[in-house]
């Protein structure tokens, strides 16, 4: 078994991605910030993490389409060695009641949240294979498990990606690769403004998370302690969820 | 550099590639079968990095979905790298 390698962190540029993508630095992984299309925001954070000691670099790509997924892990394992810890976070959200959603948002939100998930774990998993060790982690949402009205599409992509967690974590255990998902409630990011307000009345713990929190989560599921759980949801909301 | 592809260096590269799965050397041949060599579809995809990685081939799902033999793949991989 080998644990050497980089992390990719999806939509790392901001919010929970950055959040993620500090801790497994904190933790001596080499790690690629993937971003869209906040490369400033990408560049920041990899002056933090180099401030602090860590090893990163920021390379955009739209995860959603293959071609770019290939070249996102080709520049991982140029420049940061094999890829051992892939972290899905990137995600993006259309609200609306179903009735109103349009087609677009439908599909973008899938595309993004899930069916890009689908592309770098394809990608990842055959050298993961041979190296007998892999570590994904898939940053999905407690509205993947429970309902949140004016979220069909949202709910779907994250309910989706629970599926593929549980599915692909099953297929590959006897390799030493673990598949795991985080589900936040609501967490303080840039994505989730404007929807808390009323809500944390209910709350058990009375107030959101933090990116750090649930950071602190994925930092667990992608460390080698960690090797006899997978195909596990871990619930971050302040008990909202219980 | 990828690996020129012979016959003989393919049949070299899955001998050592099945032992790497876990196969026992001495019961790899050409006509044994997967099912003989307890070589499961799992097994196959990571045979398939393996061919890649040395070869620069790539076998895709549908192409190892029909392979029962270690001769059907090297038939395969030659066929597909020259």
């Amino acid at each position: 078994m080998s644990a050497e390698g980089c992390a990719i962190v999806t939509g790392a540029a901001r919010g929970i991605g950055a959040a993620i993508a500090t801790a497994l630095a904190a933790d001596g992984r080499p790690v690629l910030v993937n971003y869209r299309s906040d490369a400033d925001g990408a560049a920041e954070l990899v002056e933090r993490i180099e401030v602090a000691g860590g090893r990163a670099v920021a390379r955009g790509a739209d995860v959603t389409d293959p071609e770019q997924v290939d070249e996102l892990f080709g520049a991982a394992e140029a420049e940061l060695g094999p890829v051992a810890v892939l972290v899905n976070n990137a995600g993006l959200r259309a609200d609306g009641l179903a009735p109103q959603l349009g087609a677009d948002e439908w599909s973008s939100v899938l595309e993004t949240n899930l069916s890009a998930a689908f592309h770098t774990t394809r990608r990842a998993l055959r050298p993961m294979l041979r190296a007998r060790f892999g570590r994904i982690v898939n940053v999905a949402s407690i509205v993947g498990l429970r309902a949140n009205a004016g979220q069909a599409n949202y709910a779907a992509s994250k309910a989706g990606l629970v599926g593929l967690t549980k599915t692909v974590a099953v297929e590959v255990a006897r390799r030493g690769i673990t598949v795991n998902a985080v589900a936040p409630g609501l967490v303080e990011t840039r994505l989730t403004e404007g929807i808390g307000n009323g809500l944390v009345d209910s709350i058990p713990a009375r107030r959101v998370g933090t990116a750090a929190e649930v950071a602190a989560c994925v930092r667990f599921l992608a460390s080698e302690e960690a090797a006899y759980v997978t195909g596990s949801v871990l619930t971050v909301d302040g008990g909202l969820s219980a | 550099m990828p690996t020129q592809v012979t016959t003989e260096s393919v049949e070299t590269v899955i001998t050592d590639g099945l032992v790497e799965i876990g196969a026992e050397r001495d019961a790899i041949s050409r006509g044994a079968t997967f099912e003989d060599l307890d070589v499961d579809s799992l097994d196959l995809v990571e045979l398939a990095q393996i061919v890649e990685d040395e070869f620069g081939v790539e076998l895709d799902g549908d192409s190892v979905k029909d392979v029962k033999t270690v001769g059907d793949v090297v038939d395969l991989v030659v066929a597909r790298g020259s």
